[in-house]
């Protein structure tokens, strides 16, 4: 675990960079990790931001396969949006934890 | 009477009616099973079918020879569970009643869910051989096959058996090169994970494995559908494979009967916890196998060590007792990697696979993330194993939970 400034906050993140306490999150927060991966965020990107945020303060294991479903983006614009890590990069600027895949 | 019913009569659901068969008094509990099908298949066994290893026989019995005398079976499709009224309907219309049901319903294919895929060049030029049909298909096609691109993709998460296309390609390889086609045939291993396994550790020793036998693997890739016309694969992010012969794990999911009782999360699985293998809905619904949600593999030895925890568990309900049992997840699976040869891996929810020797700490007979002959033989030997000992539900030389005895840290 690793302490880092981001948008100006002191953030709690972890080793590969998400952050460990979703409630750490503003919309400032998520606009600085995104540069950092090369996203500019549009209202679409937080549509969906907002919605990962939801599912996963309820506990929801996320998948592209789910989040395709949600009626909120499907899988070809959730790739528009956060090109090469349509659900790993969606997670880290959403501020919740890294998805896993079980085996 | 109290009833107890168990719904799927695979390998989970065969193996816990000979364990409770044995132990509950027969005067006071009678016990029900209930599957769609007559015939058990050794699922494990279609790896081989395309290479001539096995043939059908050797992977087929009749369900009956695992039963014991005294159960009552029925044959029929499940309709649904209705948990508020203790009642499983069926679609034959008859109406159980149970005090306790484990539900063992596994997991199936869904071609239908990926577009393009049960098409026109199904089983002519894509294969599947997680049913008895596509592995039987594929070995025909195999036979006189004279060469190209083989593309083994992994297009969802879960699939049962995480190994199994990571020892179809390493057979693949080994098969065509002993035909001495090993410049003709272009093995790659196309997956929507990172690298070719979840688990670090394992993910590094398998992709060096495959990388040894000149087999591509292509992570990173989210099938969006099959081409069928230009005989290509494309992701979400258009990404194009060509294939001449395309082997695919189609989407699993849980039984529908799962999502019409209300128990299960978007793939159908039943929604369990993790650790004392009850239903998170109702108290006296466990679930076993492939059919539950918890986060390990989805493979008959995990249903093997899950069976003990499930027994002690079910068995304290009963009895009103509070649950004494904790699964650990732990999982435990050969991998088979061609040449007569095969690695073995051990880990639970915690503990991600690690080299080292099993069971026996420091001397084995089974190296952990080697690539050894003893570890093949490992592998056959588990069919014997599954038929004699594992359906019956007799004990195996091995605890529940996982052990790092034998393993080095890393
Ligand atoms: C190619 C392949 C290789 C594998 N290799 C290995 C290996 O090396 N090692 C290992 O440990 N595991 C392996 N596995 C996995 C292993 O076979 C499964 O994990 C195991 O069979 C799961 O048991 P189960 O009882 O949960 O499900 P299953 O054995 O699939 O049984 C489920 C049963 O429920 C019935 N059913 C489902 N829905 C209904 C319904 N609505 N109505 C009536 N009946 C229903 C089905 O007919 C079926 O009989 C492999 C699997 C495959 C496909």
């Amino acid at each position: 675990m690793a302490e880092k400034t981001i948008a100006g906050k002191q953030i709690n993140v972890t080793d590969d960079g998400y952050l460990e306490d979703m409630s750490q999150w503003n919309e400032d927060v998520a606009k600085e990790i995104a540069k950092e991966i090369g996203i500019e965020l549009t209202d679409k990107h937080f549509e969906v931001l907002n919605y990962l945020r939801e599912k996963s303060a309820a506990g929801e294991a996320l998948s592209i396969r789910s989040v395709g479903k949600s009626g909120v983006v499907d899988i070809k614009g959730l790739y528009k949006l956060f090109p090469k890590g349509p659900l790993k990069f969606s997670s880290k600027i959403a501020g919740i934890p890294k998805p896993t895949s079980c085996v | 009477m109290k009833n107890l019913l168990i719904l799927g009569a695979g390998t989970a659901g065969t193996m816990m009616l000979n364990k409770l068969h044995k132990e509950l008094d027969k005067e006071e509990w009678k016990i029900t099973i209930v599957d769609q099908y007559k015939t058990h298949y050794y699922q494990p066994g279609f790896l081989f079918i395309p290479f001539g290893i096995y043939n059908k026989q050797d992977v087929t019995k009749p369900k009956y020879d695992f039963f014991p005398p005294g159960v009552d079976v029925i044959f029929s499709q499940i309709d649904r569970i209705a948990g508020e009224e203790n009642k499983v309907y069926l679609e034959n219309g008859e109406v159980l009643n149970y005090d306790f049901l484990i539900a063992a319903t596994g997991t199936q294919t869904r071609p239908s869910e990926t577009e393009g895929l049960k098409d026109k060049l199904w089983y002519k030029d894509i294969f599947d051989f997680y049913t008895i049909e596509g592995a039987l298909a594929l070995h025909k096609k195999f036979k006189d096959w004279e060469g190209g691109n083989l593309v083994m993709c992994i297009p969802e998460l879960p699939y049962k058996c995480p190994v199994a296309p990571i020892e179809f390609v390493c057979l693949a390889e080994a098969y065509f090169a002993e035909r001495g086609m090993k410049d003709k045939v272009n093995i790659s291993y196309v997956t929507l994970m990172s690298g070719a396994f979840t688990k670090p550790v394992a993910s590094k020793m398998l992709g060096d494995l495959l990388e040894e036998k000149n087999i591509k693997v292509i992570p990173d890739f989210y099938l969006s559908h099959v081409d069928n016309e230009n005989k290509k694969i494309v992701s979400y992010d258009e990404q194009e494979i060509p294939f001449d012969i395309l082997t695919i794990v189609p989407v699993n999911m849980g039984s529908d009967m799962v999502k019409r009782s209300g128990l299960g999360d978007d793939m159908n699985y039943i929604k369990t916890n993790k650790y004392t293998l009850q239903s998170d809905q109702f108290e006296n619904i466990f679930v076993i196998g492939d059919a539950a949600n918890i986060p390990t593999s989805k493979a008959g030895s995990v249903a093997h060590f899950a069976g003990e925890i499930l027994m002690e568990n079910i068995l304290a309900a009963m009895e009103g007792r509070a649950l004494p049992a904790k699964f650990d997840g732990h999982a435990n699976c050969y991998i088979e990697t061609g040449h007569g040869k095969g690695a073995l891996i051990d880990f639970n929810y915690e503990t991600e696979p690690l080299p080292g020797t099993f069971p026996l700490p420091g001397i084995g007979p089974f190296g952990l993330l080697k690539n050894t002959k003893m570890n093949h033989y490992g592998k056959i030997l588990f069919r014997w194993i599954y038929w004699h000992i594992l359906l019956k539900g007799k004990e195996l030389p091995i605890e529940a939970d996982m052990s790092m005895a034998g393993k080095k840290r890393i």
